[in-house]
């Protein structure tokens, strides 16, 4: 959707990643997305966050469904395979192409429309199996794409631009996400870049289903008062529980905040996340906790974000369909073709 | 009213068995079958089931057939009723002269039989009753004991019998000597009260030669795992879910590593068609051969995304087993009803190759190629079954795989090829075929990525709402088709021992019905030559065939003809010339159904000429 090239040269400055990768390797093409859109900022986060774990672009798969935050693969990591499915199959694609190929890090982007409402049944599924995945749905409470109708998530009793108060209950992703076994369950602002690019790290890190709910509003439809979903409405009711720093490798720790509120979590493949608590009660790997403590400020109009529940040890779907190690997608008729002589054993039971 | 005489007939009759559903009659008909195929006597047996796991009626019908006639041939020539719900019209169905076999246990009113039949009681609740005490030993040994009985009646070897029990429980040994000696409770009661054998007799012959008795869902399936399947997604649907347990179940004998014991599959019972074919699509966009099975509602939740297959240009195999439609239809019942809904799924200009197997041998051999047509086409590929192939064991020809064979992967472009500085364009035509080059997500670092959608895009994969570059693009895709015209499997022409102006067109599981028909159709006079076709898009020889011949029929079981509109569109042909037969009341068509239907057709041509009247 994009009609201005972008230009490729870059100051020959910038910093550049392990690989040797600057922040433009990561980039893609030109949002066509309205100016002040939060789901530019994603983009950037997601950029952000991918140049820092220095991770090679082509061995991204981003794959969504359908939707304004589903235009947005196209605008990060151009180098990468991506995949603008069907609207609200984004999971069962990615879920395929996960089976296909266990070595790639698979993106899955989504929005409230695609996976709250058509795709709700996908998104539950998905995260149910554990796919090993980071599933991030940019949630602005509208449907963009069609000029300002409610989502799923929309609150109730909160307005549209028009003027209509939504009556219907709102899905809160991330509690649904929780309550079926998501082993990484986060949700931040897109306002809030310190916040989330932390976030999206620890998720691609994440050897299981791993769930971002980024609230990111909708500046065409969705930025007024009397919205829930709103820069200054996130901005005022904003309960951050934690912040958090994601440290691969041998690099020494060193977090400057009072001694007892930082907690490490190492993770399967070795990164490390430091979690700055804000909230010193929570206890990030108390899933039946987490979930209380969603709905207890929600009743209170609060947006609980940060880094709501972690399992280090999580497993994922490959694991419990015990596939092999060697990418399905490689394997050659050698492998896959019992051949004839085992046919004529077969033919033989069948006389 | 003359009095009929019983049926005589040696090696060629049909057996019904009338039954409750879940009472464990089936693996009893089954041995029943398996039994005259090992005294070397062909058979063909259906399954006609409710939709309903226990309590419904159900039968199972078994075509003894010397002759080899593996279609449904209509009428009963011997009714075991062991079903007081369905009594009174199982008993009418019997053909005059034929036999009844029911439990004598109880006595019946002479009104509940018929005079023109011979009626054959055996107290089989009696017996069982007087040898076991705990039920449910009495409901599955009741099931041997009629088995053992009718092998008196029908003069059948009781050794033969023994064997296939043997077979059946070679580890359970108690199991085994039970069933043997239910067996010859059934088979000594009816030798010492009954005049044994009746008019129908199995007698041993040799004409069952080398082939095999299968299910085609399992061949199917076993097809899958030969072709180099990987990725299976589905959701339970009547008549498909056997297909996707037998791929399990192939699986777990033929693709563990042995070693580590891994598995080189992943099978994912999917929330619903539309997942299962998004798992496919997503397999099938990185590089793994996936499949889904299905039925016709399966296959309407799919359309959506067959069409992204079409317009993306991704690798998906559905394995379609038909069912009598519209809607739920009659979802226990057979038909050839989702061509047209298969052909040009989803919306916009689409079209799609679909494969006809006639029997399980074919369903193997073309479930397996299935997955080098979708790579090679970047297409979804329809494997056209229904319930009659799919749920019936059928005897076929033994499964065959060539060794030298190499998968087909189609056009892949690798990272060495990228390297080479070849031009990528993932929409680019580049030799004439209409099959543009992919690339597999991770293949190189700078080059080949492409985004993958369902919008309009340029031959570079680059967005674009040009109308020039939007027809461009839908042309090639035509060309694409034509490519498909010579690499699905070809239709296959056999013609009459005499010159004709007539033709028959048939397909899939009218294959068996097909071939006797012409042998009747002959014996009144009527010669036809015969093309069956196997695949959509059709071959340039469909189009000869119907000029060579004045009028074709077209045998098909559906009610709207719809291969024959299909053939009347993509082939313009003047829709006069070609004659629907159809049946299509949800059981398996039939020879006589189809020789009588042409028969009564040619003979009307037949019209005496006005000259030879006034001469």
């Amino acid at each position: 959707m994009t009609y201005i090239a972008k230009p490729k040269f870059h100051h020959p400055g910038l910093p550049k990643n392990e690989l040797g990768y600057t922040h433009r390797d990561y980039e893609g093409k030109i949002s066509t997305l309205c100016a002040g859109c939060g789901h530019d900022s994603i983009t950037g986060s997601i950029i952000e966050a991918c140049f820092k774990l220095s991770i090679e672009p082509h061995r991204v798969a981003k794959i969504s469904g359908i939707g304004c935050s589903s235009k947005t693969p196209d605008y990060f990591l151009g180098n990468s395979h991506g995949f603008n499915t069907v609207h609200g199959r984004m999971p069962s694609v990615l879920t395929g192409a996960n089976l296909a190929n266990r070595e790639l890090i698979y993106l899955g982007v989504s929005g409230d429309g695609d996976s709250a409402s058509i795709g709700f049944g996908q998104f539950a599924h998905a995260i149910r199996r554990g796919v090993n995945m980071t599933y991030i749905v940019e949630n602005n409470g509208v449907y963009g794409l069609t000029k300002g109708q409610f989502s799923a998530t929309a609150d109730r009793g909160s307005k549209s631009k028009r003027g209509v108060t939504n009556s219907d209950n709102a899905i809160d992703m991330v509690a649904i996400a929780l309550q079926l076994g998501a082993t990484y369950v986060a949700r931040s602002f897109s306002g809030d870049k310190t916040q989330l690019v932390p976030i999206i790290e620890g998720a691609i890190r994440h050897q299981g289903a791993a769930f971002i709910d980024v609230i990111s509003p909708c500046v065409a439809f969705n930025n007024h008062t009397g919205s829930t979903k709103s820069f200054d409405y996130v901005r005022e009711h904003n309960e951050a529980v934690n912040r958090l720093d994601v440290i691969s490798g041998r690099a020494p720790i060193t977090i400057e905040q009072a001694p007892g509120t930082v907690q490490i979590v190492e993770q399967h493949d070795g990164t490390k996340l430091a979690l700055r608590k804000i909230d010193a009660d929570y206890d990030v790997h108390d899933r039946l906790a987490a979930m209380a403590f969603l709905q207890k400020h929600a009743a209170k109009g609060q947006v609980v974000t940060g880094l709501l529940y972690v399992d280090p040890e999580a497993d994922d779907l490959h694991a419990n369909l015990n596939t092999v190690e060697t990418p399905l997608n490689t394997l050659e008729a050698k492998d896959l073709c019992p051949g004839s002589a085992a046919l004529e054993k077969i033919n033989a039971s069948l006389r | 009213m003359p009095v009929t005489s019983p049926i005589s007939s040696v090696n060629d009759f049909v057996v019904r068995f009338a039954n409750v559903n879940g009472s464990g009659s089936a693996s009893a008909n089954e041995m029943f079958a398996r039994s005259i195929i090992r005294h070397g006597v062909p058979v063909s047996p259906r399954n006609i089931f409710p939709s309903n796991i226990q309590g419904l009626p159900t039968w199972y019908e078994v075509r003894v057939t010397e002759e080899g006639h593996l279609g449904a041939r209509g009428g009963v020539d011997m009714m075991v009723a062991m079903n007081p719900q369905t009594w009174d019209k199982d008993v009418a169905s019997i053909e005059p002269g034929g036999y009844l076999f029911y439990d004598s246990t109880k006595p019946m009113p002479a009104s509940k039989f018929r005079e023109d039949i011979t009626v054959i009681g055996v107290p089989l609740t009696g017996i069982t009753n007087s040898t076991y005490t705990d039920p449910r030993q009495r409901q599955l040994f009741k099931n041997i004991i009629y088995l053992g009985a009718l092998s008196a009646l029908l003069d059948m070897d009781p050794k033969v019998i023994e064997q296939l029990i043997g077979e059946q429980y070679k580890t359970k040994e108690k199991l085994l000597s039970s069933n043997v000696h239910a067996l010859h409770l059934g088979r000594d009661w009816a030798l010492q009260n009954l005049k044994c054998p009746i008019g129908l007799r199995v007698q041993k012959a040799d004409k069952v030669g080398d082939r095999i008795f299968v299910e085609g869902n399992s061949a199917a399936a076993l097809g899958a795992v030969y072709g180099g399947a990987t990725v299976c997604a589905w959701y339970p649907i009547t008549p498909s879910s056997s297909l996707a347990d037998a791929f399990t179940s192939h699986c777990k004998k033929l693709r563990h590593d042995p070693e580590t014991k891994q598995a080189k599959y992943a099978i994912i019972q999917g929330e619903d068609e539309i997942a299962s074919i998004g798992i496919v699509v997503g397999a099938g966009w990185n590089g793994a051969r996936a499949f889904t099975a299905t039925s016709g509602p399966g296959i309407s939740l799919m359309t959506e995304f067959i069409g992204l297959t079409y317009f993306a240009e991704i690798p998906a195999v559905i394995m379609n087993v038909q069912r009598a439609g519209p809607s739920t239809g009659m979802p226990t019942r057979t038909q050839q009803c989702d061509v047209i809904s298969c052909a040009y799924a989803s919306h916009g200009d689409t079209k799609h190759p679909l494969l006809f197997p006639e029997d399980p041998h074919e369903a193997f051999e073309m479930a397996a190629q299935c997955f080098d047509l979708a790579e090679r086409l970047q297409s979804t590929v329809f494997l056209m079954l229904d319930l009659d192939i799919g749920m019936n064991h059928r005897l076929c020809r033994p499964f065959k795989w060539d060794e030298s064979k190499q998968y087909d992967r189609g056009k892949v472009m690798t990272a060495a090829m990228l390297d080479e500085g070849r031009d990528f364009g993932r929409y680019l035509d580049v030799d004439g075929d209409g099959i543009p080059f992919r690339t597999y997500p991770g293949t190189h670092p700078t080059k080949g990525s492409y985004f993958t959608r369902g919008t309009s895009r340029d031959r570079y994969a680059r967005y674009s709402e040009e109308g020039a570059v939007y027809q461009d693009n839908m042309q090639r895709l035509m060309r694409k088709f034509e490519t498909a015209k010579d690499l699905v499997p070809r239709p296959l022409q056999a013609n009459a021992q005499k010159p004709t102006k007539y033709g028959v067109i048939y397909y899939g599981s009218t294959s068996p019905a097909m071939d006797e028909a012409i042998g009747m159709l002959e014996a009144r006079g009527h010669n036809l030559d015969r093309l069956r076709i196997r695949a959509f898009p059709f071959h340039s020889s469909v189009a000869s065939f119907i000029a060579d011949h004045d009028f074709v029929y077209v045998v098909e079981q559906n009610r709207d003809a719809q291969l024959r509109s299909l053939i009347v569109n993509e082939n313009g042909i003047d829709p006069v010339r070609l004659v629907p037969i159809l049946h299509y009341d949800g059981t398996p068509i039939t020879a006589r159904f189809i020789a009588k239907s042409i028969g009564d057709h040619q003979d009307q041509l037949k019209v005496t000429p006005l000259r030879k009247v006034v001469s």
